[in-house]
């Protein structure tokens, strides 16, 4: 009883988060709500592999958990820089704005 | 033991529900990126790491009450790191913060 109501909560947040992917101003709000999305899918497979009983969806939250960070760096690494990191194609950053 | 350890990770679940509801409302609601990165604070190592102690109550002593615990540990180290690069990366693209007007004080309606 206590999973379903976890996992309701869980799908709850996901969707509202969505919302918020879809109607982001900017791309950093899109960016935020992915990786709190990420987040919250970790939660949803813990909860839901206690739900059905078998736990060892537990490996694949792991490997999400990791992978999540990783995009979401990623991305804001793109976004930032225009490249990914390739010394041939780094444009000098834009003005600072504040230090 | 079996009641106290039942009562203990409904606690814990309920209120990891709890701040996972608010800080997703807290997203929907928030009015600009940096109090929505706040909202999202709530989420990402409170909300869903109280769901994942009161799970490893109920699991007990296991592999599984391990995998729970590294998997906490990875939600408080990586999320923080996430969301100060994205803070850093909003301001260096020159996302300026929603402030307070300091000639006129806010009209209270």
């Amino acid at each position: 009883m206590m999973f379903i109501a976890a996992t309701a909560a869980l799908i709850l947040a996901i969707a509202l988060v969505l919302a918020r992917a879809w109607m982001g101003p900017t791309v950093y709000d899109r960016v935020l709500a992915a990786n709190t999305i990420g987040t919250l899918a970790v939660g949803l497979m813990a909860t839901h592999g206690f739900l059905i009983g078998r736990p060892e969806f537990l490996d694949v939250a792991l490997v999400y958990a990791l992978l999540n960070v990783l995009s979401t760096l990623a991305i804001l690494k793109f976004f930032r820089f225009g490249s990914l990191g390739d010394p041939e194609g780094i444009e000098p950053p834009p003005t600072e704005t504040s230090r | 033991m079996s009641l106290l350890a039942d009562i203990i990770s409904w606690a814990l679940i309920l209120a990891g529900s709890f701040f996972t509801l608010a800080g997703a409302f807290g997203i929907i609601r928030f009015p600009d990126l940096y109090t929505r990165m706040h909202a999202s604070g709530v989420i990402d190592p409170f909300g869903v790491s109280l769901i994942l102690v009161g799970l490893i109550v109920q699991a007990g002593l296991s592999l599984i009450s391990v995998k729970l615990t590294i998997l906490i540990l990875f939600l408080g180290l990586t999320s923080p790191v996430a969301c100060h690069a994205l803070g850093r990366a909003a301001r260096h693209r020159g996302l300026k913060p929603l402030l307070a007007d300091r000639e006129k004080p806010p009209s209270i309606s």
